[in-house]
């Protein structure tokens, strides 16, 4: 489950490359960069509930 | 290969010898730190702590001089680059290995690449401060020999190299492109997000999250330490922002004195904004938290020291001060992180912070995206890969100690022998 959430990460970073790219209105573009920072963070979400069911797996 | 590479910016020798005298004092940053993680540690992997950070240090040294600095150096119409859409990424530089030809390169280039060095010494030691007292020797070096050649050149020549992230004011418009003078992103949020992945890899310490109840409490051994760390820190940190403001952003020496009082400024906000909370929440000021919240103000700082005015300075350290404490409470008692530097809170959450008031309190348009785009590329790009190639290294080379000794300690275990051999070791009461 954690390299899940970290296999998402990368999703939002290519979006953020994307929409720099992609699109010369700066609102556009803002959108698409925070949209992508939230993915990341949804990833990064994923990637903390992995961690926290293997802390219960594991514990003495 | 670029066609179009930027001109050299002239250097005076005046503005050489500043910077020279400026970057000899640097090092005190990384013995700031390294004291503070030894006090945060304990007292049984006291010795541990140190020579593993020389150790750290000294192979990210050899392994950046070997191969990093060859893919960090920007060599004007040479570096690798993609063509995308009409635009030129510059992705890596395109430099000699093991530093040939360096004596010839100007002197500009040659301080650039001792600031690199430094920088990269201090990325690496991080992550081994959040490993205390399980971390083995062996794997930290070897993570230290990882990090110099794998991520930090590409990091260092996209940021402060004319890499793609600088370029994103000349190529889309995005005010002067991403801004990081001081290593916030390139240094901090590196080390603090391998901090993660080591954490998360190697788990907590024994003990530390038990079966029933609540974390249990593993404060550090001397807070004295911990306290003279930020002093000596301070110290360090001043001279570390004023020599990457002439180095990443051509500063004129005259504008250095705003820079240093703006370090200090947002040391001094987050330190009594992470007082104030650790007053209101547990009745007293906690002295450790209070000494990641110094910290975390000096991060900050390394970002946008140069960038903004003292109030804003004060401000953006109020707000790291802040954040800090509470982030070290929940990483610790709610996602069950075990982390005894604070290192994920002090340097990758306050640095990427600081990355964001950059863009904030700029005055250009297009300089937030910018910055928001060099955080996008820290979170979702740096993490996943330092995660994968720590996975990779701890299978070959166990991150964590044995439980045997993690017990006896990493000094005993380790080295033979304690850092102090005169006191008497008591039993370990977190151990139920």
């Amino acid at each position: 489950m954690k390299f899940a959430g970290l296999m998402v990460m990368p999703a939002g970073f290519f979006l953020s490359l994307a929409a720099i790219l992609l699109f010369s209105s700066s609102i556009q573009r803002v959108t698409f960069v925070v949209c992508g920072l939230a993915v990341e963070a949804m990833g990064l979400i994923v990637a903390i509930r992995g961690h926290l069911s293997n802390r219960g797996e594991g514990r003495p | 290969m670029n066609p179009n590479p930027a001109p050299p910016i002239a250097f005076s020798d005046a503005a050489f010898a500043l910077s020279l005298g400026l970057l000899l004092l640097s090092p005190l940053v990384i013995a700031g730190v390294a004291i503070i993680n030894v006090g945060l540690g304990r007292s049984r992997s006291a010795a541990q702590s140190l020579l593993g950070t020389l150790v750290v240090i000294s192979t990210a040294v050899i392994a950046f001089f070997a191969v990093g600095a060859a893919l960090a150096e920007s060599s004007a119409g040479f570096d690798h680059t993609l063509r995308i859409s009409g635009k030129f990424w510059d992705w890596a530089g395109a430099g000699a290995l093991f530093l040939r030809g360096e004596s010839a390169v100007p002197a500009r280039a040659q301080l650039d690449l001792f600031f690199e060095a430094l920088a990269v010494a201090l990325a690496a030691m991080i992550p081994w401060g959040s490993g205390a007292d399980r971390l083995r020797l062996p794997a930290g070096a070897a993570i230290a020999a990882a990090l110099p050649v794998l991520v930090f050149p590409f990091l260092a020549h996209w940021i402060w190299g004319g890499g793609w992230l600088a370029q994103l004011g000349a190529n889309f418009g995005l005010g002067a492109g991403f801004l990081d003078a001081g290593g916030a992103g390139c240094v901090h949020a590196l080390g603090g997000l391998s901090a993660l992945a080591v954490v998360w890899i190697a788990g907590p310490r024994k003990g530390k999250f038990p079966r029933e109840g609540l974390s249990t409490a593993m404060p550090g051994h001397n807070v004295v330490y911990v306290l003279f760390g930020c002093l000596l820190a301070l110290a360090g940190w001043l001279a570390w922002n004023m020599a990457g403001s002439i180095l990443w952003l051509n500063a004129s020496p005259t504008t250095l004195v705003i820079t240093a009082i703006n370090t200090l400024l947002s040391a001094a906000g987050a330190l009594v904004a992470a007082f104030s909370v650790t007053r209101i929440r547990f009745g007293k000021p906690d002295a450790s938290l209070c000494a990641n919240g110094w910290l975390a103000g000096l991060v900050t700082s390394s970002a946008c020291a140069a960038l903004v005015t003292p109030l804003e300075a004060v401000a953006t350290g109020v707000i790291a001060g802040i954040i800090t404490p509470l982030l070290v409470e929940l990483f610790e008692l709610a996602l069950s992180i075990d982390d005894p530097a604070g290192a994920i809170s002090v340097h990758a959450a306050a640095g990427l912070w600081g990355l964001a008031a950059v863009g904030i309190f700029a005055p250009r348009s297009g300089q937030f995206l910018a910055q928001l785009v060099g955080i996008s590329t820290l979170l979702g790009l740096v993490l996943p890969v330092v995660y994968l190639l720590f996975s990779l290294i701890d299978r070959v080379m166990p991150f964590r100690a044995d439980p045997d000794g993690e017990r006896l300690g990493m000094d005993l275990h380790e080295l033979g022998g304690g850092a102090y051999p005169e006191f008497v070791i008591h039993r370990d009461e977190s151990y139920r």
